[in-house]
């Protein structure tokens, strides 16, 4: 017998938020996926809106600064604020 | 996942600060040669000034400044370790770089009669000039890179240059952080301009990307550097920065300062004369840190309203702007309190201290045909500017070289071998997540590598890098995103591990806090008035050794060589006379 490996989850809380209504990833834009230095966010094919796929945030704001449509907001991560 | 396989005259990895300059002057220097600039995020939002810049931190302007005294003030800061040609390169021609920067949009502070509104922070001179509205520099440098056609590959992460049979640059190997395809790119020359290692130490707050520097800049080009043989100097010589607390953001005394903020400790009071980051400086803010006077805060209350807008105008819309955030969040306001302040982690950056690649005066690293420029080359305290000037030296001199050779083959046993490192955590099922081991290396770099530095603890530090040497072998990436997590854990660990050797070889202390050992209190000019370069010896091993300091250009006289051991405020007149 052996011990299968599993990855057990630890929730956080995402620094950065879209207003769904504002987005407009279903038109094609991806401005803030694009400028993300650290590549986290990503396109919700489903929902056609963008969101934050991973906690790895430096809170720098090209995302919220350069979204066309003011849909991003960037908040301080929680264990610095 | 594809291999693709491509060839450019000139090769330039980082699109930050230095990189997008090196990439357009190589160009304008020939605009027949093929010139690639690859980031591992977009060029158009990468690097330190991802967000702007407030202003140059080493401007040196006729009629404010001169070559010589710019020179001089940053050899006595950095304890006398320079190559002095290397800073008067950059302090001669780095006014070239501002009029060109001026040209072509960049808005600096200029007087009633257009004269640049040059300021004092450093301790001798005047050399700090502002740009409030700088957070449009990397919308400008974009421009430049279209105007001249340098074609720009973004996301894709390099991981290792390739070298020919004698040693020389032969290109560059990497993968797309979302696709994963495999990148071979031959060059007749490339140029690194990666930046910091900004995520060698882990930040007090423990958030992993929490770091001072932009957390892109993991430290790539120091390990690519060191696996192609090139020599790296003086990397004990730690970055140690004064920052916000737990926001891990500059203060920021080349803002403030002129406008009458500056540092205190708890009780309010001025304990340094000057702010401008060294070594000593750095000393004295974490002696006060850790006394009865501590913790240590930037002070502003005492300031006149307009003058407070004035900083949070400039603090709150440039490098990095989410700090008016973080103000509100925690209620506080520069008018009614000091704001708390404390060290940041540990890392390499020539950019504010003197750990670098090891570059001459033509940005020349050890290697043939390797180029390096900004905060990972060894010119020190270089900041934004001096990454600008070196990076022209950087593209104008590599495409001179490029011009002289053909373009080399790739190495088959080298292609291969880095493709299985680069793929293994892909294909391997059940390890360890990137995160998990970069959090446990990190922390084990503030045990046993930061200052104080103390012998033993640096050899069990060394004991246990090796050891994760092993758990790097046991991580799994579950996308390609994570893959480009799993390499940066190889190349943090290469660095912590380049940190402590070099840590351990200058047995003396220099550079205040950046290098103070415990068990070696003392300078000793008799035996370390050096530099100390470190590089992969022909056995693999990682081998330390001294190199002179090159003979100076200009002699400094006696009282300016202890200026910067002089920072702190003696109050009692009698106690400064005993």
């Amino acid at each position: 017998m052996s011990y299968t490996p599993i990855y057990a989850l630890q929730r956080t809380s995402a620094p950065v938020t879209v207003d769904e209504e504002k987005c407009i990833a279903h038109k094609g834009c991806t401005v803030c996926v694009d400028v993300c230095p650290m590549d986290l966010l990503a396109i919700d094919m489903a929902k056609g809106k963008a969101y934050m796929q991973y906690d790895e945030c430096w809170y720098c704001m090209p995302c919220e600064q350069d979204c066309p449509t003011g849909a991003v907001k960037v908040e301080i991560p929680y264990l610095l604020r | 996942m594809q291999t693709h396989e491509l060839e450019y005259d000139v090769v330039v990895v980082g699109g930050g600060t230095a990189g997008p300059m090196a990439a357009v002057k190589a160009k304008e220097k020939n605009p027949a040669l093929r010139v690639l600039l690859i980031d591992k995020a977009n060029v158009k939002r990468s690097g330190a000034i991802s967000m702007g810049m407030d202003g140059l931190n080493n401007a040196v302007i006729p009629g404010h400044a001169t070559p010589e005294q710019y020179t001089k003030e940053i050899t006595v800061a950095n304890d006398g370790i320079v190559n002095q040609k290397t800073l008067m390169a950059y302090a001669s021609n780095s006014f070239a770089m501002i009029e060109e920067l001026d040209r072509w949009g960049v808005k600096f502070e200029k007087d009633e009669t257009g004269d640049y509104a040059v300021r004092k922070v450093h301790h001798l001179g005047t050399y700090v000039l502002p740009m409030p509205e700088g957070h449009h520099m990397k919308k400008i440098l974009y421009r430049q890179l279209k105007r001249t056609r340098v074609e720009v590959t973004n996301r894709v992460i390099c991981t290792r240059l390739l070298t020919d049979a004698q040693g020389k640059v032969a290109g560059v190997m990497g993968f797309d952080c979302r696709t994963a395809d495999f990148y071979v790119i031959r060059a007749k020359t490339v140029i690194l301009c990666c930046g910091a290692a900004g995520r060698l130490g882990l930040p007090a707050s423990g958030y992993l990307m929490g770091t001072y520097e932009n957390p892109t800049n993991a430290g790539d080009g120091y390990a690519m550097a060191y696996h192609a043989g090139a020599e790296l100097a003086n990397l004990e010589c730690f970055q140690i920065n004064p920052l916000i607390k737990d926001y891990n953001g500059p203060a920021c005394a080349y803002v403030t300062g002129p406008l009458g903020g500056y540092t205190a400790n708890g009780k309010g009071d001025r304990f340094i004369e000057c702010d401008y980051w060294s070594g000593q400086m750095m000393w004295e803010f974490y002696k006060e840190l850790q006394s009865g006077n501590g913790p240590v805060f930037l002070k502003l209350d005492h300031l006149a309203e307009e003058t407070i807008q004035t900083i949070e105008t400039i603090l709150h819309t440039n490098e990095r702007p989410s700090r008016g955030r973080f103000h509100a969040g925690r209620n506080t306001n520069y008018r009614e309190q000091m704001i708390e302040m404390h060290i940041s982690e540990v890392g390499f950056c020539s950019g504010h201290s003197a750990s670098g690649v090891y570059i001459n005066e033509r940005a020349e690293t050890s290697v043939q045909g390797l180029y390096a420029a900004g905060d990972m080359a060894s010119m020190p305290h270089g900041y934004m500017l001096g990454a600008f000037t070196y990076g022209w030296f950087a593209g104008a001199n590599a495409a001179e070289y490029a011009a002289s050779r053909a373009m080399p083959a790739a190495d088959a046993a080298q292609v291969a071998a880095e493709k299985a490192r680069v793929y293994a955590p892909l294909n391997y099922q059940g390890g360890l997540p990137p995160a998990q081991v970069e959090y446990k290396l990190r922390r084990m770099v503030n045990d046993y590598l930061q200052p104080p530095k103390v012998t033993r603890k640096m050899e069990i530090g060394l004991t246990r890098f090796d050891e994760i040497r092993a758990d790097i072998e046991q991580i799994s990436a579950q996308n390609p995103h994570e893959l480009m997590r799993a390499m940066e854990v190889s190349l943090i660990r290469d660095c912590a591990e380049m940190a402590a050797r070099a840590s351990l070889f200058r047995t003396e202390s220099r550079w205040g806090l950046y290098h103070y050992r415990v068990d070696h209190p003392e300078r000793n000019d008799a035996d370390w008035f050096c530099h100390t370069h470190l590089k992969k010896d022909e056995n693999g091993a990682m081998s330390s050794f001294k190199k002179p300091v090159e003979p100076y250009l200009l002699a400094l006289d006696e009282d300016e060589k202890t200026a910067y051991q002089r920072l702190r405020i003696v109050k009692d007149k009698e106690l400064a006379s005993a």
